[in-house]
This record gives structure tokens, C-alpha cells and sequence, in this order.
């Protein structure tokens, strides 16, 4: 059966680190980072990438528009 | 399947609008201005009308939106974007107008301007970002804060016995006969933001009529003001602002008699 695999890109400087994100994942795949970027906020990452469907859910909610989204169906045996 | 796989151009389904500029948003984070922002600048780029389009920034924490969004825009005097609008819409009546107006901008100081252009039936459209709050001075009391609702400038909330009642501009406005669509979204789920996409879709669809004024009110947070994060600050806007401000359409065009 085909699956739907997805991937995110932030783009880590100019993330705020709101954490709007969190909450729209319907994966829970995105959490906030312990670390810091250049402005110190923590950064969102993806905590869990094999569960990223590609849903674009993230990146919609965005206020920064940060997020990109890729998505490809993956075959599996 | 490895993460490099995915990450390729062919793959891309969503990324930020190039109608927005590189410049880092001046926003306080998970500040729906942004979110609202992306929006229009993503029906902008969808209905090509990028150079066909005017916008009109206020005054208030979105005075810079000229900085943002990839248009034509002007910055209008605290309150008299409508008016700076109505002139720019009777002088190149080919464009795309649209005034980005918070509730301190809208409002207050400028409800004769709102009134007046709505009454008039001004064929632009009206973005009203609504957050109960002067954001950028410091969260003081807006004329749309909640009864109840805490500001630096009602420590206790607001008592309406002596601050008087909030004010429903929208509800008001779509009483006028001068208005053509009117509508209340919201930008803090996905869901709500892909439907407030469509309203300012709808917007822009029916401001090539000239039927009249479009206006779309966008309740939004201030997480800042009401010093939350700005996930809670969401959940706070669900539970206390939902209820007194519903979403929805308020006004749609009807079908034409025959």
C-alpha cells in the first residue's frame, strides 16, 4: 500500500518559537527545541520525522510562514 | 525512506508566498497578523493580480505591513484608511483596493471613516483584525474589549457601567445598505484558516463586481497584551471571544431577482 510521507523545513532563524504549530499536528510530530536560535527562541523541530504526513497543517498555521512542506508517496512492501 | 528523499523541489507542496517580503515580521510570536498577512498575499498570488492591487496600512502594531507584504501600499493617518481607500479606489477604479485595519484603527478613531465608506458602498475591501486590545501601545482598553476582560488600562475588567458596552462594528456595518459582503473569521487553527482563505477569496472575487463594500472582521490574539503564550492565548480566544463575537457570515450577497 501506498504511503503518504511528508517532511518539513523551518526555517530555524526566523522561527519564533510560538508553538502554534504544536497543537495543529495531527502526528504530533512537531515539538519546540531545547535549544536556541540566533534571537533565542526555541526553535520548532521535527521530533518524530516518520510520522510526518505532509498535511501542510503546520505551515498554514504559521504566523511567520516559516515552515515549507515536501510530500511524496512511498511505496511499501 | 530517508528525509533527503523527501526534501526535494519536485516534492514541494507548501511553501511561504514570494508575495511577502524577506524581512522578518515584527510581530510578537503567534501573533495572527502574520498568519492574516499570508493569507491575502496567497490570494493575491493565486488570482495574479499582484500588480493590480493597492492596500492600505493603518496605524497600530501592523503600520509596517507595507514592509511585508510585495504591493503597491500606503500608510494611512491614524483611522482615515477608508478614506485614503475611497480615493484611491474613485481615482483608479481598475484596482484592487483593500484597507488592513486593527480594532484600535477601525473602531475607534476611525468608525465615522468605516461608517461613512460602508454607507457609501466604496467598491474596496476592508481587513478588520479584531484583538479586544491596543496591542502596541501596551494592551489598553479598546472599544471591542470584552466585558470582564482585563487591560492595563482596566486592571479589574472591564466595567461596563462605567466603560460603557463593547462595540460589534461588524454586526453594525452589515446593517448598511452599502455593504455586499460581510463575514467574522479567525486565524488559529488550521481548519479556520483555510476557510478565512476562502472569505478573502470571496472578497476579492466580488470586489470585481463593484456591488459594494466587502468586509471581513478577523478575531484574532494578542498574547502579549493579555500576557499569555500564544497557544493559551488561542484557547483563551476560543472560550471568552467566540461567544461574543460568533464566526461566521453575517451578510452574503443574495442571488440577483430575475
Amino acid at each position: 500500500m501506498a504511503k503518504v510521507r511528508g517532511a518539513i523545513v523551518v526555517d530555524i532563524e526566523k522561527c519564533k518559537g510560538c508553538g502554534v504549530c504544536v497543537p495543529a499536528c495531527p502526528q504530533d510530530v512537531i515539538q519546540l527545541a531545547k535549544e536556541v536560535n540566533g534571537k533565542g527562541y526555541h526553535y520548532a523541530y521535527m521530533h518524530l520525522p516518520e510520522e510526518c504526513t505532509g498535511c501542510t497543517n503546520c505551515a498554514v498555521v504559521c504566523p511567520d510562514g516559516v515552515i515549507t512542506v515536501y510530500r511524496v508517496k512511498a511505496e511499501t512492501v | 525512506m530517508d528525509i533527503k528523499d523527501i526534501i526535494k523541489p519536485e516534492n514541494l507542496v507548501y511553501r511561504r508566498t514570494p508575495l511577502l517580503t524577506d524581512k522578518p515580521l515584527s510581530y510578537c510570536p503567534g501573533c495572527g497578523h502574520g498568519t492574516i498577512h499570508r493569507i491575502i498575499m496567497e490570494v493575491i498570488e493565486e488570482m495574479n493580480i499582484q500588480d493590480k492591487t493597492i492596500g492600505i496600512a493603518p496605524v497600530g502594531c501592523s503600520v509596517l505591513a507595507y514592509e511585508f507584504m510585495d504591493i503597491d501600499m500606503q500608510q494611512a493617518a491614524h483611522g482615515r484608511a477608508t478614506a485614503l481607500a475611497t480615493a484611491i479606489k474613485r481615482l483608479l477604479p481598475d484596482r484592487f483596493v483593500f484597507t488592513y485595519q486593527g480594532d484600535g484603527d477601525l473602531a475607534a478613531i476611525g468608525t465615522a471613516e468605516t461608517i461613512h465608506a460602508c454607507n457609501r458602498g466604496e467598491n474596496f475591501i476592508i481587513f478588520f483584525v479584531n484583538n479586544g486590545i491596543y496591542g502596541m501601545t501596551g494592551g489598553q482598553m479598546a472599544p471591542t474589549t470584552l466585558p470582564g476582560m482585563k487591560a492595563s488600562t482596566c486592571p479589574f475588567g472591564r466595567d461596563t457601567k462605567i466603560m460603557g458596552n463593547p462595540l460589534k462594528i461588524t454586526e453594525l456595518v452589515a446593517q448598511l445598505p452599502g455593504t455586499y459582503y460581510v463575514t467574522r473569521q479567525a486565524v488559529h487553527t488550521p481548519n479556520a484558516v483555510r476557510k478565512a482563505k476562502k472569505a478573502v477569496r470571496n472578497a476579492f472575487e466580488y470586489s470585481k463586481l463593484n456591488k459594494g463594500l466587502c468586509f471581513i472582521e478577523f478575531v484574532s490574539n494578542c498574547n502579549s497584551g493579555w500576557k499569555m503564550n500564544a497557544v493559551q492565548a488561542n484557547k483563551w480566544m476560543e472560550e471568552n471571544m467566540f461567544p461574543f463575537y460568533p464566526l461566521g457570515d453575517i451578510k452574503v450577497p443574495q442571488p440577483e431577482k430575475v
